[in-house]
């Protein structure tokens, strides 16, 4: 469901994007500068998506009844996970079980091996993809329309509005965000929603910042007083004048602060109070596996392969993006 | 004549752009005589902030001085000068002062801190004998109560004290030549009129040779010996004071000049020139002023102008100039 | 005295737009930027007046005062009969389709995000005129070719534009939504010479075209001897001499005037060496002299410059505020009428109102 949300949330970007030459522009830039991390982005969101369809039925003869009711996902449907397991560890490509050398059922096939219970690695790490852009992408849907509403009538309005946003940033500023999430989490549970909020309550105060800063420099701009001028509303000042010229702005937070979101869930996970089947969950049951003899390390590579691809392609477009977007103002006034 | 002071010959600045690099600057020649002050006038996007940092050989990262150029300075050519040996140089036997006084100063450090770095930068004396120099040369510029100004910070001066430190720092080691870009551009009026008397003054003095980057006509008859005219990278006219001002023979010329309001056409239109100027890349083929040219004729299109002696000071690169004077 | 006409365009009286100081924790009001300090002006339909000064004079907050972009702290604004400053916000807003502004920066007075079509159609949208899309859209087109500007480039960025072509714009937005009172903001200060002769013709055909007034504010002497019908000159918040072009030229009553006028570089080879008159620099409008506020810089000054306000003499084609200024005919009152205020006369509002922003 929340998919759903996010997925009508990319599409009504692409119609501005695509209607507006500007952004037609920045978006061919990018996409020159940037094929590969684009190319992985697009990956993690296919497979992402994949993950998010899913339908109950067509499961194999000979599972019982509750399994057969479970909705099972593409991904799902593409592993198999019920009939893909093994007893327990396996390292990758192997074709003996970790401990005790037993012949696996499906031998050579777990390209990165098993975990504890079985399951292979590879189908936890691609599970993990949708949890890791769920966090990221609807805590941002949560985070910038809080911010926004509050930075920029902090920014434009000023006086009282300001003051009473101000206040509010440095109190919520003013708790270590980790205990803050801690205690959220236990409070609401751990349900996606309920750690998409938590994040969000916590992450709105750096965008919030930006927003009022740039709306307070805008505010000055000539071009805002002209519309005054002109008799423009405030609210239509705010909407045509001040949004748009912020948007490249929070597009580069958004994307740079992704990121932090995402590894903000692992230590949740971490703490065992994250999401179920995130990467975070994997690399917190690595912690054991890494003091084992002989080390299983086959599960934390997973999950930081994930990670780590993720993250950074992620950042080098959010960084290509500052490029493109910064030195074209700049450019222009030659 | 005795030998310039300052000759640059066939200075060619470019910038990369499309399909390679593009000129900026296209083989500008000047000469500033000893004592001389020459007024580079032009409009905005000619090039002339660009030859004069070309000089200096601060020109911008990605900017080029092509080696066809040629920059000699009191008889030794600056573009063969190891970077040690430029660097003293700037600041030494020449000096700058640029437009914005606001943002050319440290808002950080005081005024007199920033004249004594620049004065210890090129003389080895002592920290006390510097800084009586710089109050010598806060005096020099009519900085009242220079003394107590020493420790003044930028922001509690005006922008004409400002402007005034800016001179000081650039006269600080007797420079033989003074490179002013729009040093009253950004000065109020009355300003205005005390920073010319302080630079006039200055340059009979000292005997300090001034380039002085202008695009006002008003600032150029004030303190100009002679006169260049700039317009797309090339110089269109040069001559003296007088024979810019009264009869100015180059159609670009005469359209700026026509084009400044004066009390005589109240009532009526001013001369404009129609059309704007052609970026560095998308310069017409041959004369560059050509499209804009209320005399243009065919030949203008074909070729590029040489230099027409109209009199022994006046030149001007016209073809219709060159067949008045050759008729 | 400027009387009270029934023919004014625009009267106004005692203007006062101070702005306050806070500092400290509690941002209390530690004392006031005064930028304009008491302005008396009246503008007459059809001419152009002209406002000159220096950096700090607060022309230009006269003009962003008159349109309502910062609020005055004191005086009155009289407009078609209306008392402009004790409106509302809302009751002023149908007012501003009769005043706009030209700025001076055409960089910054254009939205960058905005196409040229959807900046010029702005105002049109904002007061409703035009019937639907297609016809602003056509009315902008219109407007673009009136400025010279070829309508097809109306869906570019201004961007894409020169300096000159985007005063063009501007001008051409301040126009769709026809005022009859166009306030010029140095709106040909940042333009090279060549292209101010452009701008200045055009101003000069909308004028006569549209029968349109012009409060052109602005530096440049030059530009106000050919173009103004008459000058206003401010210094530190307040005019000190008003009158008609010509005469304030050949003949400036104030010292501040003649200082000004001889900073003006001439273009006249014989004629160099402008010698300034105006000693030192320019006072921050925070602490104003007491007094004239001219008198630390005038060569002329009296004992008593220093101590009172100076009065405002009246001339024929306008007023004085210098004490030294020569009578200037036959209806001028006994000079025994002139009162002398006492220095700092009291301001409109006892306190400073709140900050100026919305």
């Amino acid at each position: 469901m929340l998919v759903v949300l996010l997925l009508a949330g990319g599409v009504w970007l692409a119609r501005v994007v695509s209607r507006d030459r500007y952004w037609r522009e920045n978006a061919s830039q990018l996409w020159r500068r940037r094929p590969i991390a684009l190319i992985t982005l697009a990956l993690f969101v296919g497979i992402g998506l994949m993950d998010s369809i899913g339908w109950v039925g067509g499961g194999t003869p000979g599972d019982d009844d509750v399994a057969a009711l479970r909705s099972r996902t593409l991904i799902d449907r593409l592993f198999q996970p019920e009939r893909f397991t093994e007893a327990s560890y396996s390292a990758p490509l192997a074709s003996v079980s970790f401990y005790g050398a037993q012949p696996l059922n499906h031998p050579g096939k777990h390209l990165l091996g098993t975990d504890i219970l079985g399951r292979d690695v590879v189908y936890r790490t691609a599970k993990g993809v949708r949890v890791a852009l769920l966090i990221g992408g609807f805590t941002s849907l949560i985070v910038i329309p809080i911010a926004l509403l509050f930075g920029v009538s902090a920014g434009y309005f000023g006086a009282r509005i300001d003051d009473a946003v101000f206040f509010l940033m440095t109190v919520l500023a003013s708790v270590p965000s980790l205990l803050l999430l801690i205690a959220l989490v236990m409070v609401m549970g751990r349900g996606t929603l309920q750690v998409c909020v938590a994040l969000g309550i916590t992450g709105w105060v750096h965008f919030c910042r930006i927003a009022r800063g740039e709306t307070l420099k805008l505010r000055e701009a000539e071009f805002v007083d002209a519309a005054r001028a002109l008799g423009v509303s405030d609210l239509t000042i705010i909407r045509r004048h001040v949004l748009p010229n912020i948007a490249h702005l929070i597009i580069i937070t958004f994307a740079l602060s992704f990121t932090g979101l995402v590894l903000a869930e692992t230590i949740l996970s971490y703490l065992g109070i994250g999401l179920e089947g995130s990467w975070g969950q994997m690399i917190d049951q690595a912690r054991n596996e890494l003091s084992r003899t002989p080390i299983i390390w086959w599960n934390l590579a997973g999950a930081s392969l994930g990670l780590f691809a993720l993250v950074l392609a992620v950042n080098m477009i959010a960084d290509a993006l500052r490029d493109i977007i910064d030195p074209r103002t700049r450019r222009e006034g030659q | 004549m005795s030998t310039p002071l300052l000759a640059v010959e066939n200075l060619v600045l470019t910038f990369p752009g499309e399909g390679g690099r593009i000129a900026v600057v296209d083989k500008v020649s000047l000469a500033i005589g000893r004592g001389e002050t020459l007024a580079l006038v032009g409009e905005s996007g000619c090039g002339k902030s660009l030859t004069a940092l070309a000089i200096m050989r601060l020109l911008p990262k990605p900017g080029r001085i092509e080696a066809s150029s040629r920059i000699e300075f009191d008889g030794r050519n600056l573009l063969e000068l190891s970077v040690p040996e430029m660097r003293s140089i700037r600041g030494g036997a020449i000096g700058m002062i640029f437009q914005e006084p606001m943002t050319s100063l440290n808002p950080v450090t005081s005024v007199g801190q920033q004249v004594l770095e620049a004065v210890l930068l090129h003389e080895k004396v002592s920290r006390r004998a510097a800084r009586e120099r710089v109050i010598e040369l806060f005096q020099m510029v009519g900085i009242p109560d220079a003394r107590t100004r020493f420790g003044a910070y930028p922001h509690q001066l005006s922008g004409g004290l400002k402007q005034r430190v800016m001179i000081a720092t650039a006269m600080a080691m007797r420079p033989r030549l003074l490179i002013a870009d729009e040093p009253t551009t950004a000065l109020d009026a009355t300003i205005r009129a005390q920073i010319l008397e302080l630079l006039r003054q200055l340059s009979s003095t000292t005997g300090t040779a001034v380039l002085l980057i202008t695009h006002d006509f008003g600032v150029v008859n004030e303190i100009a010996d002679r006169v260049a005219v700039m317009y797309a990278g090339m110089i269109v006219e040069e001559g003296t004071r007088r024979d810019l001002l009264c009869q100015p023979r180059h159609p670009y010329a005469q359209g700026l000049l026509k084009s400044i309001p004066r009390p005589e056409a109240r009532g009526g239109r001013l001369e404009e020139i129609k059309g704007v100027v052609p970026r560095p890349g998308r310069w017409p083929p041959a004369c560059r002023f050509a499209p804009r040219c209320p005399s243009a004729f065919d030949r203008c299109g074909a070729e590029l102008p040489h230099r027409t002696l109209v009199s022994p000071s006046q030149g001007a690169w016209c073809h219709l100039v060159e067949y008045e004077v050759h008729a | 005295m400027t009387m009270l006409s029934a023919d004014a365009l625009l009267e106004v009286r005692g203007l006062q737009t101070w702005f306050p100081i806070r500092s400290g924790v509690l941002r209390r009001v530690r004392g006031a930027v005064r930028a304009v300090d008491g302005v008396d002006l009246t503008v007459y339909p059809g001419e152009t007046l002209a406002l000159v000064g220096e950096s700090g004079c607060g022309k230009t907050t006269v003009g962003r005062t008159l349109l309502r972009l910062v609020e005055a702290t004191g005086g009155n604004i009289w407009f078609g009969g209306v008392n402009l400053a004790r409106l509302s916000r809302d009751a002023f807003r149908p007012f501003r389709q009769k005043m706009q502004i030209v700025m001076q920066d055409p960089g910054a007075a254009l939205d960058p995000r905005l196409t040229v079509r959807d900046a010029i159609a702005e105002g049109m949208d904002a007061f409703g005129l035009g019937a639907n899309t297609e016809e602003r859209t056509q009315r902008v087109a219109d407007l673009m070719r009136r400025v010279s500007l070829d309508p097809e480039l109306m869906w570019r960025y201004p961007h894409e534009f020169s300096g000159g072509q985007r005063q063009r714009i501007s001008i051409a937005r301040a126009l769709a939504v026809e005022p009859v009172l166009l306030i010029c903001d140095e709106a040909t200060s940042a333009l090279d010479v060549s292209i101010q002769a452009q701008i200045l013709n055009l101003l000069g055909e909308l004028k006569a075209e549209r029968k349109l007034t012009y409060l052109f504010i602005t530096h440049d002497l030059g530009v106000v001897r050919y173009f103004a019908d008459r000058v206003a000159v401010m210094y530190l918040g307040r005019i000190v001499e008003l009158g008609r072009t010509e005469r304030v030229f050949a003949e400036p009553a104030h010292p501040y005037t003649k200082a000004l006028l001889a900073s003006i570089p001439s273009l006249d080879p014989a004629r160099r060496g402008v010698k300034p008159m105006a000693l030192g620099d320019v006072p921050s409008p925070i602490h104003p002299p007491s007094g004239c506020h001219f008198h630390p810089r005038c060569a002329q000054r009296l004992a008593t410059c220093s101590r009172y306000d100076p009065p405002v003499v009246p001339l024929r084609d306008g007023m004085s505020r210098c004490v030294l200024t020569p009578d200037a005919g036959d209806n001028q009152p006994d000079r025994a009428d002139i009162t002398m205020a006492a220095a700092s006369p009291k301001p409109y509002s006892a306190e400073v109102t709140a900050e100026q922003r919305p």
